[in-house]
């Protein structure tokens, strides 16, 4: 051994600075952004009504009178009026958004966790397998989503597992570009480099040196995915192509609500109105999420 | 620029063998027997397999693709399972019909979408601003399928000003330029126009704020020139991105109508993808679905060949 080890007393003593971790940070800047608390809150109060609908004491969602049906909105012990079987609209709408949030969310996620993966093979590895995996991708991108999701559901049929099945095959694409190019420019930065020349094996480098400086970007890229994700999923549903009768949904409700749309029509728009609420929610949170963290895309 | 032409084409190729790919598949990964909508319950053995051998649903999988590539690239789409009828000529109809609404809505949407956005990222952190970046976030949240029921309700039921329903007076599918067929657009092509509208106001407000930053606008203001000029400067500048988005979203207006065209009986793809549907007419989807996904992939392409032209440092690339 010709190296000489630096002797320890020559280690400058960097004095212990006030370091504010990078998701305080975020925190910090996004507790003073009042639009994206109100959403987040009004989100949490969404996820929860849907979460513990069976125990805060709503109408039974499933049955209805038929002398009760289409009541108008504020009608006594119907605050929202009823639907076209007589359930009452407040309920049917709380436990509807179990399904609508779930079928919004989990696509997204489990996208997120495929195309990141190959996001992050393709874009570090680079070669033909970058090729192979990319040039899938633009096959993909070559449907419009809607259409893509359309497609799939279509062929499969109606039914919960098809709609997630669609939908996942629909999200993994974008999200896959996104982690590519992410991981492809951050492989380059000297950092790599350096952990590569201190001995650092590829696992070691995707996990420490990329891994957390490419999850930032695809994050705040697949929050914004979800009320994409919800508005599909629900159309699905619109057309007979999700969820089935005579389960509580919102996109569902939608259409079976559209026959009632000369009766009765505030109460028809209602289910409309959650989707589209909610998505604003979605949305304005993911831009809040996205300065808060200084994602640029 | 003649070889980046040529190499953009060159590329469609592989793209458009893979939407096809897909399409072909979509008919194999159903479950069940693609037949089993139409075969009678007691049809014997025999008839299955004439029928089978019919839509050639008999020969392995890689024949029959081949099969049914030639024959689609021949214009032969195959026939309807549900109507016995060939689906090019319907979908042909069908997908007219789509465009002229994808068209109107474009007209509504992107000159709207660019004005504003410009409007709000030259006039930065102003009421205005907040104005036009509140609404396009609430356009680009709507789902359009409810958007279209709520004009309904306000536009054909509450004042019965513009009709709710079909293409033409008295559900006639031919298409007329005048008053009493354009009423009818009215409200689908509003409605397919808000959520690219949100989309292209939200990027040129962020490309021109983002143009208006950089060093040579000060530099235009420094010599003299106008607020017009560097306006137009910034245009230029702003221009290639802009287009890129609206071929983007041009495309999925093709996907957003069929939504639309169910709300409002509207008889383009979308409707005819919906029945289809209904009855798992597995060779009207596929048709359907890969006539509209090639319409999106030579979009992409002219929209790629019009962003070069624009903005030369493209092809250069």
């Amino acid at each position: 051994m010709t190296f000489t080890t630096t002797p320890a007393s020559v280690v400058i003593e960097v004095p212990a600075a006030p370091t504010v971790s990078y998701w305080a940070g975020v925190w910090h800047r996004l507790r003073r952004d009042p639009a994206a608390l109100i959403c987040a809150a009004i989100l949490l109060a969404l996820i929860f009504s849907a979460t513990f609908a069976p125990w805060l004491g709503f109408a039974d969602p499933y049955t209805g009178s038929m002398i009760n049906r289409l009541k108008p909105i504020g009608t006594e012990g119907h605050i929202l009026g009823t639907d076209e079987l007589g359930r009452d609209m407040l309920s049917r709408l709380i436990y509807g958004g179990r399904l609508t949030l779930f079928l919004g969310i989990t696509p997204v996620v489990t996208a997120f966790v495929i195309g990141t993966t190959l996001g992050l093979i393709a874009g570090y590895v680079g070669g033909w397998i970058n090729a192979l995996i990319m040039r899938v991708t633009d096959v993909f991108f070559a449907f419009p989503s809607v259409l893509l999701a359309i497609a799939i559901s279509g062929a499969l049929g109606a039914g919960i597992v098809n709609s997630l099945v669609s939908l996942t095959i629909v999200f993994i694409p974008p999200i896959t570009r996104v982690a590519e190019s992410v991981t492809a420019s951050v492989r380059k930065l000297d950092y790599v480099d350096a952990a590569r020349a201190s001995g650092a094996g590829n696992f070691t480098i995707v996990r420490v040196q990329v891994l957390g400086n490419v999850l930032g970007p695809i994050f705040v890229y697949a929050t914004s995915l979800t009320s994409v994700c919800m508005i599909i999923s629900a159309g699905l549903s619109f057309l007979g192509l999700g969820v089935k009768p005579p389960e509580p949904e919102w996109g569902l409700m939608l259409n079976t609500l559209r026959t009632a749309i000369y009766i009765n029509p505030w109460v028809a728009a209602l289910p409309g109105m959650m989707i589209f609420i909610t998505s604003l929610c979605l949305n304005l949170l993911s831009d809040g999420l996205r300065s808060a963290m200084n994602v640029r895309q | 620029m003649l070889g980046y032409l040529f190499s953009r084409l060159v590329s469609v190729i592989p793209v458009a063998l893979g939407v096809s790919l897909i399409c072909f598949l979509l008919v194999h990964i159903a479950p069940g027997d693609p037949l089993v909508a139409i075969m009678p319950i007691d049809a014997t053995a025999e008839q299955e397999a004439e029928m089978r051998a019919v839509y050639g649903f008999d020969k392995p999988l890689p024949v029959q693709f081949g099969i049914w590539l030639s024959n689609a690239v021949q214009g032969d789409l195959g026939r309807s399972i549900a109507t016995g009828r060939p689906v090019g000529p319907e979908v042909t109809r069908a997908v007219g019909n789509t465009l002229l609404l994808a068209a109107a809505a474009s007209v509504i949407g992107f000159p709207l979408g660019i004005f504003f956005g410009f409007m709000a990222g030259y006039l930065r952190d102003t009421v205005w601003d907040r104005i036009i970046t509140a609404s396009a976030i609430a356009g680009v949240s709507t789902p359009n399928y409810w958007l279209g029921m709520v004009l309904v309700i306000i536009f054909s039921i509450t004042w019965p000003l513009l009709p709710s329903m079909g293409a033409g007076p008295g559900g006639s599918g031919a298409w007329v330029w005048d008053w009493q067929h354009m009423r009818h657009l009215v409200l689908p092509a509003i409605t397919l126009a808000v959520v690219p509208m949100g989309i292209v106001m939200r990027t040129t407000r962020a490309l021109v704020s983002d143009i208006l930053d950089q060093d040579f606008v000060q530099a235009l203001y420094a010599k003299g020139m106008t607020r017009t000029g560097v306006l137009r400067h910034v245009a230029r500048n702003a221009a290639p991105t802009a287009l890129s988005v609206i071929g983007l979203q041009l495309g999925y207006l093709l996907g957003g109508s069929i939504l639309i065209e169910t709300v409002f009986n509207w008889p383009g793809s979308g409707y005819l993808l919906s029945v289809a549907i209904l009855q798992r007419d597995l060779p009207m989807l596929q048709g359907t679905i890969l006539v509209l996904a090639m319409f999106f992939v030579t979009l992409n392409l002219l929209v790629d060949i019009a962003q070069s032209m624009i903005d030369p440092r493209i092809s250069r690339a």
